[in-house]
């Protein structure tokens, strides 16, 4: 690797303590994201994704190890890690608009009220949602939610944007949808991206490399793979496309073969 | 309207048919514009219904009434009656003679600002204790054994207790007030607050809200529904505890208007004086629902 990374996690372990038992969640995970890179971890529900997503959103403190992330520590939450929840969490007493303005508000709070207005309009405008901006979320659709849930991470113009499963509460064709949406957002604005996901084609088709997490208790990296697939992707001519095939055999080889080690034993 | 609607019936089943020979032809019909005359009698008919049936129920019981009552033997008196006797109150509520002697109006007005003050501190004491303990876990476990003891004390037991620390009327009328609808206003908030989903919590985290701001923009509004919720059932409870600790302390007030009515032997003044105090806790009712309604807009939606 000749470039910095600009994301590390260094020997990151995290375990629960009830009483007098510790359960290990993620042991010795350590790994390097460069700028405008776009990583998925996959791995089994339960083995710790999102865990370890929080940790480098700072919403969870990790036990030992730590992120670095641009030359800073990450100690707490904060806008430069903007997080995409799996359940949009818009606040549904606000509208679409406000939703944004929240965010833009606080974490602009430095700029006159027209920049952070075209702030929010452009964000609302990436994810093609500025016609519903005076929509309340109960008002609009699942997909229509979480692309509000991004364009609210993509208003605080984060360092590394975290994407925790956005796309998995939704049907089959509006998940296709937004996943092209957001490639085409990502290429534009070059963000660097960390994705958790449990489906294997959403991973080869987004990432530029994919984290595959062994299961848990103690769940670590299992195997790193390469996605040398030129970009932009499109979905339909990369179905039959050798290097897109022998990624998503990898990926389904390593977990089928996780799943069957964890039957064994 | 039966004929109408076999009418409408009939039309259906043309066009279904005709539809069905031409399924070529289908052409997009622009909307139809709804005449203003069609919205005025809908807006009749939605009133017919909703104000027919009570209407009709409550001439039923009337009728009941006047005849159970009309009986030689019997202790209460008819609604003719009461209208012969009271018409003077029903008519003109805002007579004032001096002293107690004064329009029902005037002595629901003398209850209703008694109800305001200690409502209005209960609303701020039970949202802000309700708050405290729906955020600490160690407040809660201090705090809720404890208020829910005290919640099931019945007003009027209060009442001798608050005369003997306040030593006046006024004030201890109003503590029971305070006292008897504290009590769902706290549970209710901590409740509501104990309820915001961990997720607006993380949103206002990776914003980076500070406690303030945390407690206007996320608290306080995804907990107001719960917060309503215990408005409106401490605005019921005060307007119970009013009556009963007015027939107490006397003066002016409903309760004492009550009180004073069965002294001097007024049936049919009574009950008139009942058929007020219903109405006033229904609007009282339906004014804080409605506040809740548009406050918590689209929280109760989601």
């Amino acid at each position: 690797m000749t470039q910095k990374p600009y994301l590390s996690l260094s020997l990151v372990n995290k375990s629960f303590t009830r009483g007098n038992t510790v359960s290990d969640v993620l042991k010795n995970i350590s790994l390097e994201v460069l700028k405008g890179e776009y990583v998925s971890l996959i791995g089994h529900s339960g083995c710790g994704k999102s865990t370890l997503l929080n940790i480098v959103a700072g919403l969870t403190p990790a036990t030992s190890g730590g992120v670095v992330l641009d030359g800073f520590h990450v100690t707490q939450p904060g806008p430069d890690r903007a997080v995409v929840f799996q359940n949009h969490s818009l606040l549904p007493w606000l509208t679409v608009y406000e939703n944004v303005k929240l965010a833009v508000d606080k974490v602009w709070s430095a700029e006159s009220s027209a920049k952070r207005q075209a702030r929010i309009l452009n964000a609302l405008n990436l994810v093609h949602m500025a016609h519903a901006k005076d929509k309340r979320p109960s008002e609009i659709s699942g997909g229509m939610k979480q692309r509000v849930g991004i364009a609210r991470a993509l208003a605080m113009e984060p360092k590394v944007l975290l994407l925790d499963e956005p796309f998995g509460a939704l049907d089959a064709l509006t998940r296709a949808h937004l996943q092209d949406q957001v490639m085409q957002i990502q290429q534009e604005l070059k963000n660097t991206v960390i994705m958790i996901t449990h489906d294997v084609d959403e991973a080869v088709l987004l990432s530029d490399r994919i984290v595959m997490l062994t299961n848990g208790p103690a769940a670590t990296i299992g195997d790193i793979l390469n996605v040398p697939l030129e970009r932009p992707r499109r979905r339909l001519e990369l179905a039959t496309d050798p290097t897109y095939i022998r990624c998503r055999e990898a990926v389904l080889k390593f977990l089928y073969e996780r799943n069957k080690f964890v039957e064994a034993a | 309207m039966a004929q109408a609607k076999r009418k409408v019936l009939v039309a259906g089943a043309v066009a279904l048919a005709a539809g069905n020979s031409h399924v070529d032809n289908v052409v997009a019909l622009p909307p139809r514009a709804a005449p203003k005359r069609g919205l005025s009698m809908a807006w009749l008919g939605k009133t017919s219904t909703h104000v027919v049936p009570p209407t009709l129920a409550l001439l039923f019981l009337l009728l009941l009434w006047q005849v159970l009552a009309s009986g030689a033997g019997s202790s209460l008196p008819p609604p003719s009656q009461i209208f012969t006797d009271s018409h003077e109150l029903i008519l003109n509520p805002f007579f004032d003679n001096g002293g107690t002697d004064k329009g029902l109006g005037l002595h629901v007005l003398a209850s209703l600002s008694r109800v305001a003050i200690g409502y209005a501190l209960a609303a701020i004491v039970g949202v802000a204790l309700g708050t405290l303990i729906g955020s600490s876990q160690m407040f809660l476990r201090a705090f809720d054994p404890i208020f829910q003891v005290l919640r099931t004390v019945p007003p009027l037991a209060w009442l001798p207790i608050s005369l003997a620390a306040f030593r006046d009327a006024q004030p201890s009328a109003i503590f029971v007030i305070f006292i008897t609808s504290v009590w769902p206003i706290i549970i209710n908030t901590a409740a509501g607050i104990r309820n915001i989903p961990d997720d607006y919590r993380n949103v206002a985290r990776v914003i980076n809200l500070n406690p303030f701001e945390y407690f206007t923009k996320i608290m306080v509004p995804a907990a107001a529904p719960y917060i309503f919720t215990g408005l409106r059932i401490g605005i019921g409870l005060s307007w119970l505890a009013i009556v009963a600790a007015e027939m107490l302390i006397g003066g002016v007030g409903i309760g004492f208007f009550i009180w004073d009515a069965w002294n001097s032997s007024l049936i049919s003044d009574i009950i008139v004086a009942l058929a007020y105090v219903g109405l006033v806790g229904f609007v009282l009712d339906r004014i804080v629902a409605l506040l809740g309604r548009i406050v918590t807009r689209g929280t109760a939606a989601n």
